[in-house]
């Protein structure tokens, strides 16, 4: 009974996680383990997940992970092709490893970059204002169950018209040997009214280990503020990673993401973007390439609250081999939240005769005077173009790969943040240069 | 035929017409000029009563009533008719459906027999080969992929249907090749009658070339500023609004 | 072809703008004792002098069904308070007709006046027209038209009871073949106490000369309707068939729980659409039918083909997913509905396309109107199979709202299993353009004609599916159900 164990492993551990002692933290812990227990772990009488089932969750126990042993910091890939490009903050099983995160130079005064556990000694009043405050609860069981378990996470707020030029560059890295282990980071970015920052997590995995991270991020925009917000997934090969994203964006505010996914066994990205004041504008973008037996679900709620409000959402990706991918992306423009403005797109290849894909994009409008859109494509690359591409002798192979790069470069070109743009090309580049199943046959 | 006094209305709490005097008699051509933004399109469509463009001051009567206290289609039944600056798409709805539709609503407002298909397609053809329109315009929905001129066409094509007596025609000649101009004109001329009065709202001297008015008007500012004969237009087209909008200031 | 003004103005003027069929025919009817259980379901096999086989089938639905007590579908969006199953009738049937007419003069006057104030006069329909009606009221079928004429060709098309008699073999053979009695709640309930419904078998290579037409009224109170009808199209055929509903104005909510089968063998052709207007409650919302019907046709044949076309105005709740099983190579399935809902109607409708032989194609052309409070939800599956080599799906749904108040919803689930499928999907939801609305005004139209005009423009991709004489009829339909939701 892994749900079990999870609430079990909270009843040995509970003395000993951050904040133990206050008050506030400890009543936040209690709910979220009473709410995971009542509603164990997510399933298919879920509507949300429909078409993805936590079987690893089911079938193995995975401990809390352990203190972990050092990390070298040579060991650890870099998106930035050279250091200085960006602040960097380290990540080892869910805890901050400070003598190997680096931040160059000073930060912008105004500006609060570190870990929660960390910050949950040192401004506990603060914490208790913002921690827990942002998204919805009803139905999120690994939401409550990061709430119960969470240690540590990054924690970034920036006050009024602070602007970070570089971008920061956090790095999660599950390092897991024989045994399964587990561990909840819990992230807090807050972004005064006017202030920009520029946030790229980075997940990777060291080794083969089986590992569940089950990350929960709160973020408040707040007006006229502008977070740009891009993920790059590069779990281990048996990794199951859930990541939940609650933000809240206000008037004016701009939440620009985009999240390209590669690595783990099992991946969950579930994001709710609540547009809470008139101009408030997000953009939730992304790219997949799935290969083996890996599953990607990405789910996402966008709900209009207020008039003039924008999201725009383009998720592409190439299916391999008996990989699973699944998109449901739903937009809510609710009652009153005129002249608002949605769009959604989701298009698939799929590269092999065993892989699927499963989309679910919906509206839901209650107002009148909106525009809102949504389209989903599956399909093999274009028979015509490859056809063409190789009538000018190029081949078959290479054809292929040009195809895919084009079709992902698409999306992975919009994104603002300098230098970044080259590192995901290149690794889709690095994905493409294993053999895909379309060479194979 | 036509007599507004003291006009004022505003958009969006944004006055636009400012105390605007014209009066139209039975059988004229006037042609009203003025440069962008100085409420000639607010005109036309305080004229013909759309929503969203309030009238705050001073009145329109139009043969011997109050225009403004009619329902956009009453207005059209009275035979006020405006051929739109952008002629709008309605997917879906055949241009042939939406020309019998309008015009037995008119008929039937003005008390007269409703035409059936035969009637209707007999009387369309004939003006359409008039106007040197293609029957094939007909059959497509009404506006959606049309050019440009063929928008324009189909404004006049209706408008010949239709036969108003006052014709607001805004802008029917911009983005106009000399061949479509010319169409467009000889569909106005061919109107001309002692009973219809015609409202020729443009930029440019160029249309009143082929439809010559019998008065020109300045508009600057939401006011008339200056009325004359054909020749103003001549001199507009030498000197520009400048002078005009200082004027109104 | 669009509606024309003075037809709306006509209705208009006779109804006073509301429900036109709302009227109650008085003729004495015999009615089942009010609630369900094993009697009940023996009834109204008994009634029906129904084969041993067909009340065992009956009888094993009613007992699954009690097992699913308190199962009815929640994940549609449609909300409505509980339903009381044993506060309603489940067979009521005018008493003359009991044994079914043998012609028409056999028919009650009174209900051959009754489907003339329909608009169905089943007599002139006979000589004028050119389609052939099944007319059922309540629970049974009382008039068929032409059945002489279309068996000089072999084609069956008469009451579902009296197929059960003449035809067993082939009743027994495809009933439930498509939707099986366990298929879901509402399903389930009809195989237990379906009552009437049509019925129509086309030979091989036979091609129908006529629309064939069935035309449902509810009549009685506190009534559940609950017709089956199956359609086989055996290979090298061809139909096109199509329904019509109608049920007066109550203040209670009535339940229309209806199957329908459809089967194509190789090379055969079924058109079915549906015109469904029933009673849809009043602008307070009290009242109208809760329409909670499965249709499922499945393409067993090669290159066979299903095509459903749907007008739904009416009901207070729309609850149905016409779907076509791909199951032949090259077989193709089509889905064009227009639904609208105003006042406090709600539809909760689509269709799923499950693509299984290769080579098959779909498409879905979903066009939504809300007004009033109206909500509407467009919900739909698309599904290739790994075998569904070469398999393409094209989808559009188009939602138009007009006020601020109601709903429009898509909720389209697309499953893809096979690389050589392509599935493509696209959906846009806006508000009735002002700009178009003024321009029909400048031109002569008065407001609502604009409107249906607009709307009738909107929809018409998929009013042009209909044969000629109901496309008028139903863009008529989709004007006057609008009317009160401008101004």
């Amino acid at each position: 009974m892994p749900a079990q164990s999870f609430t079990e492993q909270f009843d040995s551990l509970r003395g000993e996680l951050p904040g133990a002692a206050l008050p506030w933290l400890r009543e936040l812990r209690d709910a979220g383990i009473e709410r995971f227990g009542s509603l164990g772990l997510p399933g298919p009488k879920e509507e949300s997940w429909k078409y993805t089932r936590l079987r690893p969750l089911e079938q193995t126990g995975f401990a809390p992970a352990p203190a972990a042993d050092t990390v070298s910091i040579d060991r650890l890939p870099a998106l930035f092709p050279q250091s200085g490009m960006g602040h960097r903050v380290i990540f080892v099983n869910g805890r901050l490893r400070q003598c190997i995160s680096f931040l160059p130079g000073e930060l912008p005064e105004g500006a609060e970059l570190g870990g929660l556990a960390e910050a949950l000694g040192r401004d506990p009043e603060g914490m208790a204002e913002r921690l827990g405050r942002i998204g919805r609860l009803d139905g999120q069981s690994l939401l409550a169950l990061n709430t119960a378990m969470m240690r540590d996470g990054l924690l970034l707020r920036v006050k009024a018209g602070v602007t970070i030029p570089l971008p920061i560059e956090v790095v999660y890295v599950g390092a897991a040997g024989a045994e399964p282990i587990s561990y909840h980071p819990r992230n807090l970015i807050v972004l005064e009214p006017g202030s920009r920052a520029t946030v790229v997590e980075h997940h990777v995995g060291l080794g083969e280990g089986a590992y569940f991270a089950n990350s929960v991020t709160e973020i408040l925009v707040q007006e006229d503020a502008e977070l740009h917000h891009y993920k790059v997934q590069e779990e281990g090969p048996e990794a199951v990673h859930i990541a939940t994203l609650h933000a809240r964006l206000e008037r004016g505010a701009v939440y620009d993401s985009f999240t390209l996914s590669t690595g783990a066994k099992l991946a969950r990205n579930e994001a709710s973007v609540q547009l809470a004041g008139p101009g408030a504008e997000c953009h939730l973008n992304g790219a997949y390439m799935l290969r083996g037996k890996q599953h990607w679900d990405t789910t996402s709620v966008i709900d209009h609250l207020t008039p003039h409000t924008t999201s725009r959402e383009v998720f592409k990706g190439v299916v391999d081999d008996e990989a699973r991918a699944v998109f449901q992306g739903r937009i809510t423009v609710h009652p009153g939240a005129q002249k608002s403005n949605g769009h959604q797109l989701s298009k698939a290849l799929l590269l092999s005769d065993r892989a699927e894909v499963d989309a679910k994009p919906e509206l839901e409008i209650y107002a009148d005077d909106v525009k809102c859109s949504h389209g989903a494509a599956t399909g093999d690359l274009d028979h015509e173009a490859l056809f063409y591409l190789r009538s000018r002798g190029i081949p078959e192979s290479t054809a292929r790969h040009m195809l895919i790069e084009a079709f992902l470069g698409e999306t992975i070109n919009g994104i603002a943040a300098e230098g970044l743009c080259p590192a995901l090309m290149a690794s889709v580049g690095h994905w493409l240069s294993r053999a895909t199943n379309g060479e194979r046959s | 035929m036509l007599e507004i006094k003291n006009l004022h209305a505003s958009v969006d709490g944004k006055a636009i017409l400012k105390g605007l005097d014209l009066s139209i008699g039975a059988g004229e051509v006037h042609a009203l000029m003025g440069p962008n933004g100085s409420g000639k399109s607010t005109l036309a469509y305080v004229m013909t009563g759309r929503d969203g463009y309030r009238v705050t001051e001073g009145e329109i009567v139009y043969k011997g009533r109050d225009l403004l206290a009619m329902s956009p289609e009453e207005r059209a039944g009275e035979g006020l008719f405006l051929a739109f600056q952008y002629p709008v798409e309605i997917p879906g709805v055949p241009n042939t459906t939406f020309l019998k539709e309008s015009l037995n609503a008119v008929r039937k407002y003005r008390g007269e027999e409703v035409l059936d298909a035969m009637q209707f397609v007999k009387l369309a053809r004939r003006r359409m080969k008039e106007l040197g329109v293609s029957e094939d315009l007909l059959k497509r929905p009404l506006n959606v992929g049309f050019s440009g001129g063929e928008k324009k066409r189909n404004e006049v094509l209706q408008m010949a249907v239709l036969e108003p007596t006052l014709a607001v025609l805004d802008e029917t000649d911009s983005g106009l090749d000399i061949d479509a101009l010319k169409a467009v004109a000889d569909g106005v001329n061919a109107l001309r009658s002692p009973e219809r009065s015609t409202l020729i709202i443009t930029h440019y001297q160029r249309l009143l070339d082929y439809i010559v008015p019998d008065k020109v008007h300045v508009l600057a500012g939401g006011r008339i500023v200056r009325s004359g004969d054909k020749e103003l237009a001549r001199e507009l087209e030498k000197t520009g609004y400048a002078a005009f909008t200082g004027e109104a200031a | 072809m669009a509606v024309s003004s003075e037809t709306l103005e006509t209705v208009r003027s006779v109804t006073g703008g509301e429900y036109k069929y709302g009227f109650v025919t008085d003729i004495e009817s015999d009615f089942a004792p009010r609630g369900l259980n094993e009697d009940i379901v023996r009834f109204i096999s008994a009634k029906k002098e129904e084969p041993d086989w067909l009340l065992q089938w009956r009888l094993k639905a009613y007992r699954f069904w009690t097992g699913l007590e308190h199962e009815e579908p929640k994940w549609s969006k449609v909300q409505h308070p509980p339903i009381d199953f044993q506060d309603a009738y489940y067979y009521a049937a005018p008493k003359e007709a009991k044994d079914g007419p043998k012609s028409l003069d056999e028919v009650d006057p009174e209900l051959l006046r009754t489907y003339e104030k329909l608009g169905i006069p089943l007599r002139e329909q006979e000589v004028l027209a050119g389609v052939a009606v099944d007319a059922v009221f309540d629970s049974i079928s009382v008039a068929t038209t032409y059945k002489e004429k279309l068996a000089e060709l072999g084609i069956v098309f008469c009451p579902f009871s009296e197929a059960v008699k003449e035809h067993p073999d082939l009743v027994q053979k495809y009933l439930g073949s498509v939707v099986p009695y366990s298929d879901n709640f509402y399903a389930t309930l009809n195989s237990a106490v379906f009552s009437d419904g049509s019925f129509v078998y086309i030979p091989p290579g036979v091609r129908c000369p006529m629309e064939l037409s069935t035309y449902f009224r509810i009549n009685a109170a506190n009534t559940g309707q609950f017709e089956r009808t199956l359609i086989i199209a055996d290979r090298d055929s061809y139909v096109s068939y199509l329904e019509g509903c109608t049920a007066p104005m109550r203040d209670e909510n009535q339940l229309h729980a209806a199957v329908v089968e459809l089967v194509t063998h190789d090379n055969a052709e079924i058109k079915y659409a549906t015109i469904q207007n029933w009673y849809p409650g009043d602008k307070d919302g009290k009242g109208g039918i809760y329409n909670f019907v499965t249709k499922r046709g499945a393409c067993r044949g090669r290159n066979s083909k299903i095509s459903w076309t749907q007008v739904e105005t009416g009901s207070a709740i729309t609850w149905k997913y016409p779907s076509v099983i791909l199951q032949g190579d090259n077989s193709i399935g089509e889905f064009y509905s227009v639904a609208v809902t105003n006042n406090y109607q709600q539809a909760d409708t689509g269709t799923k396309m499950i693509h299984i032989g290769k080579n098959t194609k779909s498409r879905i052309i979903s066009k939504g109107i809300s007004a009033g409070h109206g909500q509407n939800t467009y919900r739909g599956l698309v599904r290739m199979l790994g075998k569904a080599e070469g398999a393409r799906n094209y989808t559009q749904c188009d939602s138009l709202l007009i006020g601020d108040r109601c709903g429009a919803h898509t909720v389209p689930y697309i499953e893809c299993k096979n690389r050589s499928a392509i599935v493509e999907h696209e959906a846009t939801t806006s508000k009735i353009s002002e700009d178009q609305l003024f321009y029909c005004r400048q031109r002569g139209l008065g407001e609502e004609d604009a409107v249906a005009l607009v709307v009738n423009g909107f929809c018409r991709e998929v009013l042009q599916q209909l044969p000629m004489e109901f496309a008028v009829e139903a863009q008529k339909l989709v004007g006057i159900s609008l009317e009160g939701s401008v101004g």
